[in-house]
């Protein structure tokens, strides 16, 4: 007898996130890869990832929720979509059932989401057009110091002086960054500069509420991020388990809780 | 659950007629400008054009241009030319379109109509920089360019109230452009004339007025993309009778389609306004967003901003003088909040869209925390979206997208 299982794909500008769950809401299976240039055969290779993680099959999805950038590019799984913002807050809210304010810091994008105590959304802001607080910052400043992304959170741990970067330009704090490495300045001291601006630019964008949740792969990546949040706005920060993956979570939630007989489902039909 | 779906607006059948009467207005200036038959004046979108049309002149309306090379998506290849001429990409995209339309010699008008090979040659520029100073700027250009006179009125801003002291102000400037007007025109003004044509655009105001309220209805009979393209007789034709028949024909379709219970949006669920300027070059693009979530954006402050109620033609130059002073955009935040309230009331409003247009600050209303302070008074939900009225180097149509869709569902989870 096939499971029940629910699917949410976050088809994310840098990331593709697959998240199953079950009848309960718990995550039974999962997988993150870049997205790449082909949005489809990324999503095809991280269902069946995570369907391989939780023991299962395609014929065993009831329904499923795509959400992300790539939304639309995942028809041969389901044309129901929400998006990323309706997943983030829905995704939070399982794990967080009060008033919250998320704060999603994604590749290409950050979102500030406000939820009421019974999870409707209040109001929501993303970043305007431009690359400033997000992941790729993150990436091009990375690539100008010569690191990797994932040595970044230790770096930052080791500063003692941290560098401070005003402008909210990723070409000029690029510049400001140049200048630093000509005066000598040590990495460590300017990676923790760029998360503390990071964290700036999205503080920035919204007044909180009291209980702050973060997500998204900077934050999933980069805990010493969401330990520096915390300090800044002067109360801890919290994290659902897997940060980079609420989004697919939610999208999933979504696929258990709406009304299975009018998505086209054709996941079925083509395990 | 939000699925895409193809739900495009219904065409009016009025639009051939408006084609029709914008075909004669343009045809008419291209002769005014190459057979000399008329002098030409340009102006700025709100006025004074009562006073031009009386006294003879055939009138260009640069913004109208400047919009039309927006919707026709050739605006952002023209921009540049002005940006390299030292006019800031920061500044206003009317300006730079239209400036750098002419910098590479084209004009959407040549498309449109044949035979029409150039905007016309102006005799003189006249502007009223109660909308920004951007418009004197921009005439100031013109008026090096072709060594032709350029005069105009320099308005109040940021008005709570309108007092006498304020229309006696611009009454006495719009009274000083006539000498310099008869000696352009070689003729002296005739009262009869300017009563007549201010008569003509208040008639005019008041259909057009008639014609947007249409959208109280439920399912409204008109969305704010359809507003923004038949609003130009109420530019370029107002205070003429050609306007008015217009909009008769308009309005009486409108009618219709209420007494039929016929939405411009099929299934109309969710009742939008809009404030700002409209992205010319994502018309469609928008419509159909909007359109395929079953949400109607049906009122406007840009589309109402044609409204002038103050004209009176037992005083004419008092009366242009409060009209222009009146507008919106002339107008303080106090001033402003107040209107936008009583609109969301009269179209029963769901939710309200703010665009930030990168290059017009003056139209760009959610810049000092006026979605902040109308949401927490009304309760109405907003939303910001960034983006620009001709530059769409400045529009990003995912996040557009993205934006629109997710305050939809925020809506639809409110209901």
């Amino acid at each position: 007898m096939p499971k029940q299982l629910f699917v949410g794909l976050d088809m994310g500008a840098s990331r593709t996130k697959v998240a199953v769950i079950d009848q309960d809401g718990q995550l039974i299976g999962h997988a993150v890869k870049k997205s790449g240039i082909d949005f489809s055969a990324t999503a095809a290779a991280c269902l069946d990832a995570s369907l391989e993680m939780a023991g299962a099959t395609r014929a065993d999805i009831v329904n499923a929720v795509s959400t992300g950038y790539g939304r639309a590019n995942v028809a041969f799984v389901t044309e129901t979509s929400k998006t990323e913002i309706g997943c983030l807050a829905k995704g939070c809210y399982h794990y967080f059932p009060e008033a919250i304010t998320i704060i999603d810091i994604g590749g290409q994008d950050n979102k500030i989401i406000n939820l009421d105590s019974a999870g409707r959304r209040s109001n929501f802001k993303m970043n305007r057009k431009c690359a400033a607080g997000t992941g790729a910052f993150l990436e091009e400043m990375a690539s100008r110091l010569d690191i990797s992304l994932e040595e970044m959170n230790g770096l930052a741990r080791q500063s003692e002086e941290m560098l401070k970067i005003g402008s909210y330009c990723t070409v000029f704090s690029a510049t400001e960054v140049l200048e630093s490495i000509r005066n000598g300045k040590k990495v460590t001291d300017i990676v923790k500069g760029l998360f503390y601006s990071v964290i700036k630019r999205v503080l920035e964008m919204d007044a909180i509420t009291e209980r702050v949740v973060m997500t998204g792969g900077v934050v999933a990546h980069n805990p010493y991020i969401v330990e520096m949040a915390g300090e800044m706005i002067g109360r801890p920060i919290m994290l659902p388990p897997l940060p980079q993956l609420t989004g697919a979570v939610g999208a999933a939630l979504y696929a258990r809780d709406g009304s299975w007989q009018q998505t086209v489902i054709t996941a079925r039909e083509k395990s | 659950m939000t699925t895409e779906q193809k739900n495009i607006r219904k065409k009016l059948q009025a639009t051939d007629q408006m084609n029709r009467i914008m075909t004669v207005y343009f045809y008419g200036l291209n002769e005014a400008a190459t057979s000399g038959n008329k002098k030409v004046a340009w102006c700025t979108s709100v006025g004074p054009a009562e006073l031009l049309r009386a006294m003879g002149f055939a009138v260009h309306f640069p913004e109208n241009h400047a919009a039309m090379l927006g919707a026709t998506r050739m605006s952002t290849d023209m921009i540049p030319a002005a940006n390299a001429i030292g006019y800031s990409p920061d500044i206003c995209s009317y300006l730079t379109a239209d400036i750098g339309a002419y910098l590479k010699g084209i004009t959407p008008l040549s498309k449109a109509y044949k035979g029409i090979e150039s905007i016309p040659k102006p005799d003189v520029l006249v502007y009223n920089t109660n909308q920004c100073r951007d418009v004197q700027d921009w005439f100031a250009w013109y008026a090096r360019e072709f060594s032709v006179p350029i005069i105009g009125i320099t308005s109040p801003k940021n008005i709570n109230e309108v007092s006498s002291a304020h229309i006696d102000d611009v009454t006495r400037q719009i009274e000083a452009l006539v000498p310099t007007l008869e000696l352009i025109s070689g003729h002296k003004l005739d009262m009869d004339r300017l009563r007549e044509t201010v008569s003509l655009s208040r008639q005019c105001t008041e259909l057009w007025k008639e014609v947007l309220e249409t959208a109280t209805a439920t399912p409204a009979p008109l969305t704010f993309f359809d507003g923004t393209i038949h609003m130009g007789p109420a530019v370029v034709l107002r205070g003429t009778p050609e306007a008015v028949e217009y909009y008769q024909v308009l309005l009486a379709e409108l009618k219709q389609r209420i007494a039929e219970g016929v939405g411009a949006v099929e299934d109309e669920s969710l009742r939008i306004y809009w404030d700002g300027m409209p992205v010319w070059g994502r018309l469609r693009q928008h419509s159909d967003l909007f359109a395929g979530l079953k949400a109607n954006v049906l009122a406007s402050t840009y589309c109402s901003s044609w409204i002038f109620q103050a004209f009176d033609a037992q005083d004419p130059f008092r009366s242009m003088a409060k009209a222009y002073l009146e507008l919106f955009i002339v107008r303080s935040d106090a001033y402003k909040e107040k209107y936008i309230k009583e609109m969301l009331a009269k179209f029963r409003i769901d939710g309200i869209i703010y665009h930030d247009a990168k290059t017009c600050p003056c139209n760009s209303n959610n810049r000092y925390g006026m979605p902040q302070r109308l949401e927490a008074e009304t309760g109405i939900p907003a939303l910001v979206i960034s983006g620009d009225l001709n530059d769409l180097r400045c529009v990003s149509d995912e996040q557009t997208k993205t934006n629109v869709e997710a305050f939809i569902e925020q809506l639809e989870e409110g209901k």
